[in-house]
């Protein structure tokens, strides 16, 4: 075994690109359902629509890579809003079932062989982030020993954290004023806030937009950090993933979906390398019988799905979370 | 800035045409004389090296000694620039039935073929013009149809009628689900995600009985409806009913039936795979017409009439039977029903046993319609969502409803214009259009959803 190997594996992810991806969307689904109580199954929709947005009006439509920025910033708010109107009056479970479906519906049409023009089918687009990567300042890569980055791992990695933090000073402002305090007592009683005479739907809307914008951030961060979009990286298991992060690190926290993020990448992918040394080679530690290499995978995915339930049932408020503020009480 | 761009398509256009004019000039000797080529075709020039259009020419009708058709030699191919018009070139097919045209590389191209040069008796059954796009350096490869057994075209009727079929079969086999779903959401409130792999468990070990233990097909499903039953009741003592008796909301609930879902998921993959398998039987796909209209193959009838029958007994015992009586009391009002003296747990267990072993049974009849894999359930999930919000979530006769026209919609909607690459999105957007339209869907009744 060699366990620099691993530790370095470990680390690379849980600071790197991928906890960034998860930390900006699990921050948009902390302001829906850790501040809310809103329900939201589509986070990898807004992030689809993040990441297209950039793709389709630079490669499709050949416009400014930074019109491209614009335009992926602004069709969140317009997912939002087309989606919240008309199902935020709905109760917690059916909100998750329509946000689910308008996901999935989105990641069938930019998948779609017959809009394959627009949206590039199931191998996506790509050939639109070099602007990004010119604005690479580092010459070489990172190597700390428990921890390395290749040149443009280093400069996602850098750009993500920036955006990590700016997203966690933003909500950090906003559930400190009272707008946020409106909207935790909505995800406490609805009623209440609307007896005070508070627009509920329009706090309920609002939240929807700030949190997809943090979705289509994420969404947006993913595409530029791979320089290509793929219609299977905006499946619903993001989503479900970005829950885990979120309830474990602790909803209704700052920083709860950022460490979740973290702590979930640095397991998956500690335990994936851990497995990977022992299933690798002519004559691995594990009997092929019990695990070959290709299946490493689904075996974090199971403890992922275990872990998932164990947390819900368990201790729901997460690490950091206080078992109050879970909005996990139908209503 | 425009001059410039008319220079340079002139210089392009120029380009193209010399390219073409001495390519199209040499072999055009042989295609006024296609007869005369055909004895002497065996010192026909090799195919072109380089980048070239290869159009090869088979009789699809005539077999040779070995069982393969037959090449069809002296037929002249024209390959021309599609955007601009121009001949790049043109070749007469060589004994293998080859023409091959040289080409200046990639682009799109429309390649010809001259039917006067066609021998007698061969036809050409397609059009007689191709337009290719050449994306690959070395060419690419062609080919037209030739003596091509004629495919009947159905009439829109018959089209009709057959989506229609197919829709009411697939709509079955979802009712099936459908109906297990929604039982234990009426009793228990809970919106289960891990629904979907209660149906591709079914399918599962019906395939590990019948393909790997041999057992025919019809008593493997029956195992299988059984072990799917018993999953069920384990799945309720083991999980649901301890988190029911720590109170925990149906919201968390939900959230662990997700994690649940996404850990048999992947045990399926790694114990089935990630391929998708057959069973060993109840393949054959040939269609036989009855009663002058329906085209279907026997397994279809045996799996309309298998859900049909299932369906029935289902809702007849659900109205008649004690148990049935309990489970609607206990769906009605929990509390009012373990005050009445009715063992609200064993009620519960009940209708896991019966929505799992009715699932299980949908996953087999899915599995026999199409194919086996781990994912199915999963991919099956939305649409049952879909057509159990549609009837009326919690009502019996709305699951069953509900999925009929999800399931005719979803095989019809492809005759009227809808994508057929991305037909799931119709039953998902009527999901969404239901529950703004009318919440509690067809059948319900009308409550809180909001």
């Amino acid at each position: 075994m060699d366990f620099g190997t691993i530790i370095d594996a470990a680390f690379s992810a849980a600071l790197g690109p991928e906890a960034i991806v998860f930390a900006l969307a699990a921050i948009g689904l902390n302001i829906h359902f850790g501040y809310t109580g809103l329900l939201n199954f589509g986070q990898a929709g807004f992030m689809a629509v993040g990441a297209y947005g950039l793709a389709v009006s630079v490669v499709t439509f050949g416009l400014p890579f930074w019109l491209g920025i614009t335009i992926a910033l602004i069709a969140p708010i317009g997912l939002a809003l087309l989606l919240g109107i008309p199902t935020l009056r709905l109760r917690a479970d059916y909100l998750a079932i329509v946000t689910i479906a308008a996901a999935e519906i989105l990641r069938l049409i930019f998948g779609s062989a017959e809009m394959v023009d627009t949206f590039g089918g199931s191998n996506g687009l790509s050939g639109f982030a070099q602007p990004y990567q010119d604005l690479n300042p580092f010459s070489s890569g990172l190597d700390l020993g428990f921890v390395s980055f290749s040149r443009s791992v280093l400069w996602s990695t850098v750009v993500g954290w920036a955006l990590v933090l700016l997203c966690v000073l933003i909500t950090w402002l906003l559930m400190r004023s009272p707008w946020g305090r409106v909207l935790r007592s909505i995800r406490e009683d609805e009623d209440a806030v609307r007896s005070l005479g508070k627009n509920v739907f329009a706090y309920k809307m609002q939240a929807l937009i700030l949190g997809g914008v943090f979705g289509g951030i994420a969404g947006l961060y993913l595409a530029l950090k791979q320089a290509s979009v793929v219609p299977s990286d905006y499946s619903t298991n993001i989503t479900f993933f970005a829950y885990t992060a979120l309830l474990l690190g602790g909803a209704a926290r700052v920083w709860g979906p950022v460490i979740g993020a973290m702590i979930f990448w640095f397991l998956m992918s500690g335990i994936s390398a851990i497995l990977g040394q022992l299933t690798n080679g002519p004559d691995p530690l594990l009997p092929t019988w019990v695990l070959t290499s290709t299946e490493v995978s689904l075996v974090r995915f199971v403890l992922v799905g275990i872990g998932l339930m164990l947390l819900m049932v368990f201790r729901p408020q997460g690490i950091f979370g206080d078992r109050r503020e879970i909005a996990i009480d139908a209503r | 800035m425009r001059l410039r761009f008319a220079t340079l398509f002139a210089l392009a256009s120029a380009v193209l045409i010399m390219l073409g004019v001495p390519a199209s000039a040499t072999p055009a000797s042989p295609s006024p004389s296609p007869a005369v080529a055909v004895p002497t075709a065996t010192s026909e020039p090799a195919p072109v090296t380089g980048p070239a259009i290869r159009v090869r020419l088979i009789d699809e009708a005539k077999k040779d000694a070995a069982g393969d058709p037959v090449p069809v030699p002296g037929v002249t191919v024209r390959v021309a620039d599609t955007a601009s018009g121009d001949p790049i070139g043109e070749g007469v097919s060589n004994d293998m039935g080859v023409a091959a045209i040289a080409i200046p590389g990639r682009g799109d191209y429309t390649v010809t073929l001259d039917t006067k040069t066609l021998p007698a008796g061969v036809k050409l059954t397609g059009t007689k013009e191709l337009k290719v796009s050449v994306k690959l350096d070395m060419g690419q490869n062609v080919a037209f149809p030739l003596n091509r057994a004629e495919v009947k075209t159905t009439a829109r009727s018959q089209q009709l009628i057959n989506a229609t079929v197919g829709g009411i079969k697939f709509g079955l086999i979802m009712a099936l689900a459908a109906l297990g779903l929604s039982l234990i959401f009426g009793t228990t409130g809970l919106t289960n995600f891990a629904h979907g792999e209660l149906v591709a468990l079914g399918a599962i070990v019906a395939w590990a009985f019948n393909v790997l233990l041999g057992i025919p097909l019809v008593f493997a499903a029956v195992l299988s409806v059984i072990i799917g039953g018993l999953f069920g009741w384990i799945q309720d003592r083991g999980l649901w009913r301890p988190l029911r008796h720590r109170g925990t909301g149906v919201i968390a609930m939900m959230i662990v039936s997700i994690g649940f879902g996404i850990a048999l998921r992947n045990i399926f993959q790694y114990l089935f795979g990630a391929s998708t398998k057959p069973y060993a039987e109840w393949t054959r796909q040939s269609k036989s017409t009855y009663l002058g209209v329906f085209n279907l193959a026997d397994k279809e009838i045996g799996i309309i009439l298998v859900s049909i029958l299932v369906i029935a007994l289902t809702t007849f015992a659900l109205a008649k039977s004690r148990l049935g009586k309990a489970m609607r009391a206990v769906s009605d009002n929990p509390a009012l029903s373990a005050s009445s003296g009715l063992r609200v747990d064993g009620v519960i267990s009940n209708v896991w046993i019966l929505g799992a072993a009715l699932s299980a049974l949908s996953g087999v009849l899915l599995g026999i319609n199409s194919q086996v894999n781990f994912m199915m359930g999963y991919q099956l999930l939305l649409l049952i969502f879909a057509a159990v919000t549609l009837g009326g979530l919690g009502t019996i006769w709305g699951a069953i409803i509900g999925s009929l026209i999800i399931g005719i919609m979803m095989e019809v909607g492809p005759m009227f214009g809808v994508p057929t690459s991305i037909k799931e999105v119709a039953p998902m957007a009527v999901l969404i259009i239901i529950l703004l339209v009318r919440p509690q869907g067809i059948l319900g009744k009308a409550q809180r959803v909001g």
